[in-house]
Parts: structure tokens; C-alpha cells; sequence
């Protein structure tokens, strides 16, 4: 492959390099690397390390979808993509999947034909005010600054929440999260709105958190989730139920330190042998290996565990679970049965 | 007659004076001062408030550029440090500066990037000095563009050579064909048999010798690895290399007698010429796939390598063009009256001088070009603009932010205004050239 | 006497489109000809079937439907209801805007720069060699976005000025907030305006502007008239009569006499709630982005200027010394004008770069055609196609225009050589 892109920039026709064809599995397959699409950079979703690793609970999804394809959690090439390039990455077929807190909207998913298969993180658009304006809710917004990223679904939000309350505001339209930080502790703008989890994870790093405070009002319902090209129904039905298979485990009580062990032998739990292929066919049905999802939750642990170790409470963004706890704990996460 | 003389008058100097030294205001210093700074109340304010400004200046970023921070591990480390104080958190650069030249190239295979900049300064040796490299290097340099992306992407060395192969089989056809018609369509039939070559042949010639004589195997690097200066500079000198020959077809074609070839080529050059390359990098970005044929599909960076190559081959032909139209008409006529065609006039006498006159505009569109790269980060390539947002994406160093953009700005600097100088000491060769 | 014959008549051959200098003209053009519309169709093909793959098909009914979106400066009445042409045009116009002030302001900073560059004062003319320097050599980008964190960083926000000893205060007599959200100017109001004009039904004009320039123009042409009179009497009597009282009399007087009848007056900015209401909001994404463009657009200007000034013969500087001009008129009457016609040329590509650097503007924020059209409308509909193409159309044209006033400038001031 690496030849024919050597040609591809010396050829003016440019030879094929990947064939995004309808089988994506094969492709990857054949490749031998899932292009795995992700933001230029997210605090606590995904950001490269010094050393150029990528890290966060985005990638945490691609890393489990490869080790459950490829059974390498490191066969994942990330293409870093911005609001306005990651549909048609995905769409031409640079990419495999799309794991960027992307939010499931119909047309998104009708319009622009892409397939999600799942949320991985259950968010809502929310507001971060500095505590010295003494406001308590959004309501009382009237004429502020709002600090916003664009190329999102938070704009139309936004214009939606204060043509409703019939309240004006100024937007001031920003890239980056990082700008949109600066901006908002240098008093540029009142207000700073994006995903709740955005709002948790940036305040988080602020000289003085307590300073700052995020409204009660969530004016969205943003289900962030990894999508794939409609019409390749095998490739989506391998990436959901991996997602699946993580938020299982999580219930279950299979982690990355006892997966091994409960996959050596039978449990007498029938769910977790489904899920861990000591009973059964899972994988063979879409294609994979018995232990494809021994794999994935091998990768990065299971969901409660990528969680905790990127964006959970014990890191410096210290998102609580909220919505996204197990439906046991009273939250949204509820997989469909392993059967 | 003396005496007469003594008469008359009191005193007479006798003996010469001794040469004096001149009044210590207007040598030394003071002198220099008074003539080149305080010439004149006008003067003197101007210099009085550039003074104020540049000691209000320095006063104010001195001690924040000299701090403490060299060691940190993250902007929190480093607030501990300064203990309130306003500074620099330079651990942020200590940390990544790697990052930032390199991207996310393999660190054990930083010495082929390194080679391959030092080889380029090699190559463009006996080009832009021609008096102190033996022009024999010039075919170092001939050899370099198959060299390069070798040592950067890696692979097998069959691969440079066989493309290096189809300018072979295109020469060869050339001059077989010279015999029997004309310039223009031998070179024609040449172009075609080559991207034959290269399209069909090259890749199963190479897959066959490769297996049957491995020789020098590079550890293969993905374009998606390519970040920071190092993508800048590739991106930089690719498009430069490869719209030089295209930017002379298009100056060629604008000066062309043929009105359809003329038209042709101006509307490209004033189609690329009138608009943003940060749109045609939205092409390289959301469109170029939907123009290909359906199933192509090649990174990103190799699309924006296309856009920005036919971007700076439109600038680069307009160069020409001026290079083209500064060569005296007599050259022209010399050169009809010598009984060359239009082809051998070309390449033996108008080329050689109008590219010599170019080399200022070439490198300046260089400096442009290296500069507009930044625009890919806009696009979501990870260049050293695009690496700094991913920096400060990183929890350790949320909140970053002046210590990155120097960094970036000083690099940028050092490359701009070096390649600037050199621009200059040609300028000044030329010029004694003409006299 | 032999007569010259015509060489027998040929017949054509094949060969002769090759051989024939007066046909191979016609075989070359054909190809490349057929090899364009080639590539064209080609390229066609590809779009239409990919399109087809994916389902979509390139259609501009997008552009009537409601943008969604909030715009912070709109020239034109805009809100969040209005359609996505209405939005494009919106930032179209923003991006004039920034284009206009930012060659008007490069134009200024460049002379000066230039001709101080060449300035006897070392200090100086060595200030204004790093200047360039430091602009012409780092990205424009970077400066716009540096210049954005300046504004940001260093600017109170209009919190700092509330409170009984509040840690800003306005400027210039109370009538003047720079805030780090933009600087908030007096605007002009009319008491007694006469409305507006409108335009197609889509937007209305300020018909007081339209008034005062209206004036203004007649009474500059009456007030030059008055300046030929005068020019005419000196050329017969050689005596100039003072006429300059009664020019600026005529310039003066009417725009006050209608300034007055419209019921002219200030509306200052004043603190209110979140944000200073009143006035005039320029906002920093705005003066960011004009203030990069200019000084980084005002470094090669100034390099130009500089160039044009030394392509100036010495013993033009001489001659006009021997006249006894004294030095700064020395520049402004005979260097000046005369360097303007080797400024000119690589002026117009200056203005067009400034044109397309402007498209920067997403860097900061700031809302212009990049913005709309191909940021937030793309975004929102999808129609990658569709956007970037017309986006790309505009800016072509704004270039083409640019360009061919320039040039019609340029030819206007030309040296007429003998």
C-alpha cells in the first residue's frame, strides 16, 4: 500500500490507496490499521502525548474496535478531523469510524447518511458563568457574551434556547476549545456554552475552578456517539456491539484485570461466556475471532474503567456519572442482550 | 622682500600646524550620535519616543521571557514555581519542542528527516551558489526530488528508481522520436510513454524486483505520522519542486502564439491567483474526493500536497513570466536567426537566462508558500499551529498559550528570514551582473 | 520573361497537420483542446457518480432555507430566522469591510514605514527594519491570532468597570470603552432622520447617509470650481485671489446647516447590564483581524515603497533641493509621486493578498464569507459542493473587480513617454 501512495502523489491520476468499498471489515482487514477519525484535540476525549500517543476516551472506542477486529489495540492510525472535515472523512471513506463526540441528530443520521451505533457518553449543552456575576440561571442571560464553538450542533441550540425566552445575546464564535478557555477567563465573553462534559473538563483546568460555576439549565439532549457510513451493515454491527460489549462488561463485572481469567474457563455466569466466547458463536458471526471482545476490554478496560481513567472523578476533569452509569445505578447505559 | 613683509604685518606662521584631531562631538560616539540620532529637534523626539517604546518593551517581557521554568511538567508545576509571579512556562516547549519539529514521526527514525534536510541544502547547493559547488553536484540534485520522499515515507529504494526510470523511458523516447518529427510532438509521445510507465508498469516492475533483489528497505511511515515543522517543510518544498516545471509550462502557455493555449492558461493562473488557498484547501479537504474517481481515495496530506503545488505553480508561472519578459527581445531574435525552433530556443538560450533572473521571485514565492502551510491547520492537520492546539489539549498543559506561539513564530523567523537574506545576496549578484 | 507560377496546388495530407507550420498550430490547440475537456468531463463524471453513490445531488435550495444561526456583526438586519443567503451575504459584506479598512490602513502604515526605513535617524530607520522583518517573515496567521490574544489579554473586560472605584474607566472624556470585547465608540444618531431606503425589499440604506454624501460631494464640486476660478484669474492677472476662506466656507456650511436639520447628535456607550449598550461595537475579532492584516500586509507594502523611492534617480532629489525645497516636500511632491507609478503595480497584488487573507477570519472568530457561507452553513446543511464553490466564485470576483479598478488606476497614472 505504502508504494502506491508513493506513486499516488507522483502520478497525477493518484492510484487507488484503500478502496473504501462496501466491506469495510475486509479493508481493514487487509490493511491491517483501523482509521479511526478523532477530534485535533479534546481534553479528557483525545489528545496526543509527548511521545505522539493519542489518548482519551474517544480513542479509547477506537482502540477497543481494533483490538476486537485486528486483536492489536495499537493497529489504529487517528486522523485528527475538525467540525467541518469529519463527515467527509468518514463519508469517503478515509476513515472507518468516527468516534468524535459527534451528537446523533435525524439528519445527521437521515440527511447525511451515516449510521450511529450507539452513545457512548450522554451529554447536554449547558452554560459556565464566572461566580462574581451572580447569576443562577440561564434565564437571566439578557444581553450577555456567549463564548461558543462553531461547526457544532450548539449554535442552533443556543439561537433556539434565547429566541424562545425571548432574550438577546452576543455569540462570539471560537474554534477551539483552548480559545474558547482564554477567551472566557479573560472576561472576553459572560458566558461560555458547550457539552456539559466540555464545560466540566475545561473548568477543570482553570487556576482558580471555584471562581466558576456551570447553570443548572441544560438546554439539549447531545447522545454523543461513534457513527459509520450507512450501508455497510456488517462493519456497524461489529462497531456497536463492541461499544456494547465494553458498557457489558462494566455490568457484568468484567474488567481488563480479570478478563483473562473469567475467559480461561466457563463462568457460571451463561452471559459472560457469550460475551467472553468460551460459550457459543458470537464472533463467528460477524466474522471475528471467539475472543474478540476479550480484546476489546483487554484494550483499555471496560467502559467504567475507560471512564474512570480518562474523564472519571479521579482525573483532574472529574466528571461524576451521571446519566452515563449502568441503568442498575440508575443511569442511561443499558446493553442489549448478549445472545 | 621678507623684511617688507615682516613690516607690515604683526604675526606669520612660520611653521605648519600640526594636524588636529576633530572636535571629540563630531567623532566617536557622541559624534556618531549627534549625526545619526539628534540631527535636529524632529530627530531627536523620534529617537526619544522609539527609545521610551523600546525600553517599555523590553521592561515588560524581560522578566516574563527569563523565568524558572525550564523543568516543569505541566502548567500547574510551573504556577508553583513563579509563586503568582507573571513568567513563562517554558517547561511546555522542554517537553515537545521534538514534537513540534517532527510531529509524530517515529523518534528512532529522526535521522532520516535530518538527513533528508541536510541532503536538500546539499542539493540546492550548486543551484543557488553556483560559484562555490562543483556543478558536478547538479547531479545530486537531479537525483534528489526521487531521494526524498524515499527517505521520508520509506519503502523500497526500487521505487525512486523506477520512477526515476520513467524520466529515462521519456528521454529515451524523446530523442528516438527528435529523428522522425518535430519537438513538441516527440515530447508529446515522451510525456505519455512515461505516464505509462508510471501508471501501469512502474508498481509491477518494482513489486517483482523487490522480491527478487531486496535491496535497501526502509521501515515504511505513514503520511498521518508527518506533524509539526517537518510537515510545514514538506509540504513547503514539495510544492515548490513540483510547480517549478509545471509554473514554466504555464508561463510558456501564457506567452504562447496559440489563442486557445493562452486562454487556457490564463484563466487557471487568474482562477488560483483570485482565490484563498484556505478554499482550495477546503477542496483538498471536503471536495477533492467527490472529484476522483469513485474508490480513490489518498490521505489528506498528499491532497493538500496537490493543492498546494497547483496553488504555488500559478504564482511561480507569473514569476517566470517576469522572468521571461525581462530577457531583451534580441535574445528572441538571436535565437531565430540562429535557425533554432521554438523548442531548442527554449531550452538553450531563453530558459537558462529567465530562470536565472526568477531565482529572487522563486525563493520569495518559496517563502510564501513555506509560510501559508500554517493554513492546514485549519483543516485539522497537525502542523505547528495544529500540534499547539493539540498541546494545549493535554490536561498537563491546559491554559498554555504565549510560550507555543513563540516557539512556533521564532522557528518560522529563523527559516523566513534566512531564506529573505539570500534572496537579497542574490539580488545584489545579479544587479553587478548587469553593470 | 518567365512569369512565376504558384507552386501546383497541394493536396492535403495527414502529415501536414504535423509538418505543416500552418496547420500545426491548429493540431496543438486541438489537442490540448480535446485534452481539457477530457480532464473536464472526467472530472464531471466522477462528481456526479460519487454524488450518486452518496446519495446527494447538488441542488442550492439550501440557501432559502432559515440559517438557524446568530451572526454578532451584521451590517444588514439579520437574526437567526433570516435564510442562509441572507447570512452569506451578511458575512460577503463583513468581509468587504475588513478588506476596505485593511488596505486603507496597510496603504498608510506602509508609506510612512517606507519612507522612514530610508529615515537618516538610525534608531529609527533600524525600528522599522525589524518591523518589517519580524512581519514579512512569520505567518499571517500567527499575527492574527497573536493580535486576538492581545486584545484579549491586555483589554479590561467591561466587569472591571463596574463598581464604586471600578479597575477601568472610559476614555477620552467618557465617551470612548476599550474593553476586551471591542472597542464601543459614539455613534451618530438622527433626531429627525428620514429613514431608510430600501434595496430590493432585502435591506435598507441610511437615507441621512446617502444625504450627507449627497452634500458633501456637491459642495467639494462647487469648492473646486471656486479653485479653477482662482487657478484661471492667476493665469491671466497672475495675482491669486484668497479663495480659501470662502472653500472651506462652502465645504463646511451645508453638511452643518443638514447635520442640524437632521437632528444630529451622539449616542454614547453606557454600561448596562452584562455589556456596554449605545454606541458604536467594534468588535475585537474585527479590530484583530484588521489590525494583523494591515501590519503584516503594511510590511511589504513598506518594502515596496522603499523600492520605489530609491528607483527614484538621485538627481531628481538634487533638482528639487537646487529649487530650494525644504525636505519633507521634497518627498511629497517629487519623490512621491513619482515612485507611485513603480508602487502601483505591486500594490494591487498586496490589496488582492489582504483580499484573501482576510479569509483568515475563522482563525478569530470573526464572521465573513469563510464563516458563513463555507463554515456554519456547510456545517449545518452538508453541501460541501455547493459552499465551497460559491465561495470560491465570490472571492473570484471580488479579486477580478480589485484587480481591473487597479489596473484602470494604473494605466490612468502611467508615464506618458514621448
Amino acid at each position: 500500500m505504502k508504494k502506491s501512495v508513493f506513486l499516488g502523489a507522483l502520478t497525477v491520476a493518484g492510484l487507488a490507496a484503500g478502496v473504501a468499498g462496501a466491506a469495510t471489515l475486509d479493508d481493514v482487514k487487509a490493511r491491517g490499521k483501523l482509521n479511526c477519525g478523532v477530534t485535533t484535540g479534546l481534553v479528557g476525549f483525545a489528545a496526543p502525548d509527548a511521545n505522539g500517543e493519542w489518548e482519551g476516551f474517544d480513542v479509547g472506542v477506537c482502540r477497543a474496535v481494533a483490538a476486537a477486529v485486528l486483536g492489536d489495540p495499537t493497529a489504529v492510525e487517528f486522523v485528527p478531523t475538525t467540525g467541518k472535515t469529519r463527515f467527509t472523512a468518514l463519508a469517503s471513506g478515509e476513515i472507518d469510524i468516527l468516534p468524535r463526540n459527534t451528537t446523533w441528530t435525524f439528519s445527521r443520521d437521515v440527511d447525511l447518511k451515516f449510521t450511529f451505533i450507539g452513545v457512548n457518553y450522554y451529554d447536554g449543552q449547558g452554560f459556565m458563568v464566572p461566580k462574581e456575576l451572580g447569576v443562577s440561571s440561564a434565564k437571566e442571560l439578557d444581553g450577555a457574551t456567549v463564548c461558543i464553538q462553531t461547526g457544532t450542533t450548539t449554535e442552533l441550540n443556543l439561537a433556539d434556547f434565547f429566541r424562545v425566552n425571548n432574550i438577546t445575546y452576543e455569540p462570539v464564535p471560537i474554534e477551539t476549545n483552548a480559545e474558547a478557555q482564554q477567551q472566557f477567563l479573560a472576561g472576553a465573553c459572560d458566558v461560555y456554552t458547550t457539552d456539559a462534559s466540555g464545560l466540566a473538563a475545561t473548568r477543570a483546568t482553570f487556576e482558580n475552578p471555584g471562581d466558576y460555576a456551570v447553570l443548572p439549565e441544560i438546554i439539549s439532549k447531545e447522545p454523543l456517539g461513534p457513527l459509520v457510513r450507512h450501508g455497510d451493515d456488517e462493519w456497524a454491527d461489529i462497531a456497536r456491539w463492541t461499544l456494547n460489549a465494553l458498557i457489558a462488561a462494566e455490568e457484568y463485572g468484567v474488567t481488563s484485570a480479570n478478563v483473562d481469567e473469567l475467559a480461561s474457563a466457563p463462568t457460571d455466569n451463561p452471559e459472560i461466556n457469550r460475551l467472553l466466547g468460551t460459550e457459543g458463536e458470537l464472533g463467528a458471526m460477524f466474522g471475528l475471532e471467539p475472543t474478540w471482545a476479550v480484546a476489546a476490554i483487554k484494550a483499555g478496560g471496560n467502559y467504567g474503567e475507560l471512564f474512570e481513567k480518562n474523564i472519571g472523578e479521579n482525573t483532574p476533569i472529574g466528571l461524576a456519572r451521571g446519566l452515563n452509569a449502568q441503568y442498575t445505578d440508575g443511569g442511561l447505559l443499558y446493553t442489549p442482550p448478549f445472545r | 622682500m621678507s623684511d617688507t613683509h615682516a613690516e607690515t604685518v604683526l604675526f606669520v606662521r612660520e611653521t605648519m600646524l600640526e594636524q588636529q584631531e576633530p572636535p571629540s562631538s563630531i567623532v566617536g560616539p557622541v559624534g556618531w550620535a549627534r549625526s545619526n540620532l539628534f540631527n535636529g529637534w524632529k530627530n531627536s523626539l523620534l529617537t526619544g519616543l522609539s527609545l521610551a517604546f523600546v525600553l517599555f518593551l523590553l521592561s515588560g517581557l524581560l522578566p516574563w521571557f527569563f523565568s524558572p521554568t525550564w523543568n516543569a511538567t505541566s502548567l500547574t508545576e510551573c504556577r508553583e514555581i513563579l509563586a503568582g509571579h507573571e513568567g513563562a512556562c517554558w517547561g511546555v516547549i522542554r517537553e515537545r519542542w521534538l514534537q513540534l519539529l517532527f510531529g509524530f514521526y517515529p523518534s528512532e527514525l529522526y535521522w532520516r528527516p535530518i538527513l533528508t534536510l541536510i541532503l536538500l541544502l546539499v542539493a540546492l547547493g550548486p543551484v543557488l551558489y553556483t560559484d562555490y559547488f562543483p556543478p558536478k553536484l547538479l547531479y545530486f540534485s537531479a537525483a534528489f526530488p526521487f531521494l526524498m520522499p524515499w527517505l521520508l515515507w520509506g519503502g523500497s529504494i526500487w521505487m525512486p528508481i523506477m520512477v526515476a526510470a520513467g524520466f529515462a523511458i521519456g528521454y529515451f523516447v524523446f530523442v528516438a522520436l527528435m529523428k522522425v518529427v518535430n519537438a513538441g510532438i516527440s515530447l508529446f509521445v515522451a510525456a505519455v510513454a512515461a505516464i505509462v510507465w508510471w501508471i501501469f508498469l512502474a508498481a509491477l516492475v518494482t513489486n517483482g524486483i523487490a522480491s527478487v533483489v531486496p535491496l535497501v528497505t526502509l521501515e515504511p511511515v505513514p503520511s498521518r505520522n508527518f506533524g509539526g515543522f517537518m510537515l510545514s517543510v514538506t509540504i513547503g518544498v514539495t510544492a515548490i519542486g513540483c510547480s517549478l516545471p509545471i509554473g514554466i509550462v504555464l508561463a510558456l502557455g501564457r506567452r504562447s502564439d496559440l489563442p486557445l493555449v493562452k486562454l487556457l492558461c490564463v484563466c487557471f493562473i487568474e482562477f488560483i491567483r483570485g482565490v484563498p488557498l484556505i478554499t482550495l484547501l477546503f477542496v483538498a479537504s471536503v471536495l477533492l474526493n467527490i472529484f476522483l474517481p469513485p474508490g480513490t481515495n489518498f490521505d489528506i496530506i498528499l491532497r493538500v500536497m496537490i493543492m498546494v503545488t497547483l496553488f504555488a505553480s500559478a504564482y511561480m508561472a507569473e514569476v517566470i513570466r517576469g522572468g521571461l519578459a525581462a530577457l531583451p527581445n534580441g535574445q528572441y531574435e538571436a535565437a531565430d536567426a540562429l535557425g533554432l525552433d521554438y523548442w531548442k530556443a527554449q531550452r538553450l538560450i531563453i530558459m537558462p537566462q529567465a530562470l536565472k533572473i526568477s531565482i529572487p521571485g522563486i525563493v520569495s514565492t518559496f517563502i510564501g508558500v513555506f509560510k501559508d502551510t500554517t493554513l492546514v491547520s485549519i483543516i485539522g492537520l497537525i502542523d505547528p499551529l495544529g500540534l499547539a492546539n493539540a498541546i494545549r489539549a493535554d490536561t498537563a498543559w491546559n491554559g498554555v498559550y504565549w510560550e507555543l506561539f513563540i516557539f512556533i513564530g521564532a522557528v518560522f523567523f529563523i527559516f523566513c528570514f534566512s531564506m529573505s537574506r539570500y534572496s537579497m545576496y542574490l539580488e545584489r549578484k545579479l544587479q553587478t551582473g548587469h553593470h | 520573361m518567365t512569369t512565376l507560377t504558384d507552386p501546383p496546388a497541394e493536396s492535403f495530407k495527414l502529415s501536414m497537420l504535423v509538418y505543416d507550420t500552418r496547420y500545426r498550430s491548429y493540431t496543438f490547440q486541438i489537442i490540448a483542446l480535446i485534452g481539457v475537456l477530457t480532464l473536464f468531463g472526467w472530472l464531471t463524471n466522477n462528481t456526479v457518480q460519487n454524488l450518486n453513490d452518496l446519495g446527494k445531488e447538488v441542488d442550492f435550495g439550501f440557501l432559502s432555507t432559515p440559517a438557524g444561526y446568530d451572526i454578532n456583526q451584521r451590517l444588514i438586519e439579520y437574526d437567526n430566522q433570516d435564510t442562509h443567503l441572507r447570512a452569506a451575504f451578511v458575512g460577503l459584506l463583513n468581509t468587504l469591510l475588513v478588506a476596505v479598512l485593511g488596505c486603507v490602513t496597510a496603504t498608510i502604515i506602509g508609506v510612512i514605514v517606507g519612507v522612514l526605513r530610508l529615515s537618516s535617524n538610525w534608531l529609527v530607520a533600524r525600528l522599522m527594519t525589524v518591523y518589517v522583518e519580524m512581519f514579512r517573515n512569520v505567518p499571517v496567521l500567527m499575527w492574527i491570532v497573536l493580535a486576538m490574544a492581545i486584545l484579549i489579554e491586555s483589554l479590561p473586560s467591561p466587569r472591571d468597570f463596574r463598581g464604586d472605584t471600578p479597575e477601568a474607566t472610559m476614555k477620552l472624556f467618557d465617551t470612548v470603552a476599550f474593553t476586551n470585547r471591542g472597542v464601543y465608540v459614539p455613534e451618530p444618531l438622527f433626531s429627525r432622520g428620514i429613514g431608510d431606503l430600501s434595496v430590493f425589499g432585502a435591506f435598507g440604506i441610511s437615507l441621512d447617509l446617502i444625504a450627507i454624501i449627497v452634500v458633501l460631494i456637491g459642495s467639494f464640486w462647487v469648492a473646486k470650481r471656486i479653485g479653477r476660478k482662482a487657478d484661471a484669474t492667476q493665469e491671466a492677472t497672475g495675482v491669486r485671489p484668497r479663495t480659501w476662506h470662502v472653500q472651506t466656507a462652502v465645504i463646511i456650511l451645508p453638511v452643518v446647516i443638514l447635520l442640524v436639520l437632521l437632528g444630529f447628535h451622539l449616542g454614547y456607550p453606557a454600561l448596562q447590564g452584562f455589556n456596554f449598550q449605545g454606541g458604536t461595537h467594534m468588535r475585537n475579532s474585527l479590530i484583530a483581524l484588521w489590525l494583523a492584516l494591515s501590519l503584516y500586509t503594511a510590511a511589504f507594502i513598506a518594502e515596496n515603497v522603499r523600492a520605489g523611492i530609491l528607483a527614484i534617480s538621485k538627481g531628481q532629489t538634487e533638482a528639487a533641493a537646487a529649487l530650494g525645497l525644504r525636505s519633507n516636500r521634497i518627498m511629497n511632491l517629487v519623490i512621491l509621486p513619482q515612485a507611485l507609478r513603480v508602487i502601483i503595480p505591486p500594490l494591487i497584488s498586496q490589496y488582492l493578498n489582504l483580499t484573501k487573507n482576510s479569509s483568515l477570519a475563522i482563525a478569530v472568530g470573526y464572521m465573513d464569507i469563510t464563516g458563513t457561507l463555507m463554515g456554519i452553513t456547510l456545517n449545518q446543511t452538508g453541501r460541501e459542493l455547493e459552499t465551497v464553490l460559491l465561495g470560491m466564485l465570490i472571492y473570484l470576483v471580488i479579486s477580478l473587480i480589485i484587480s481591473g479598478v487597479m489596473n484602470i488606476y494604473n494605466e490612468r497614472k502611467k508615464l506618458v513617454e514621448r
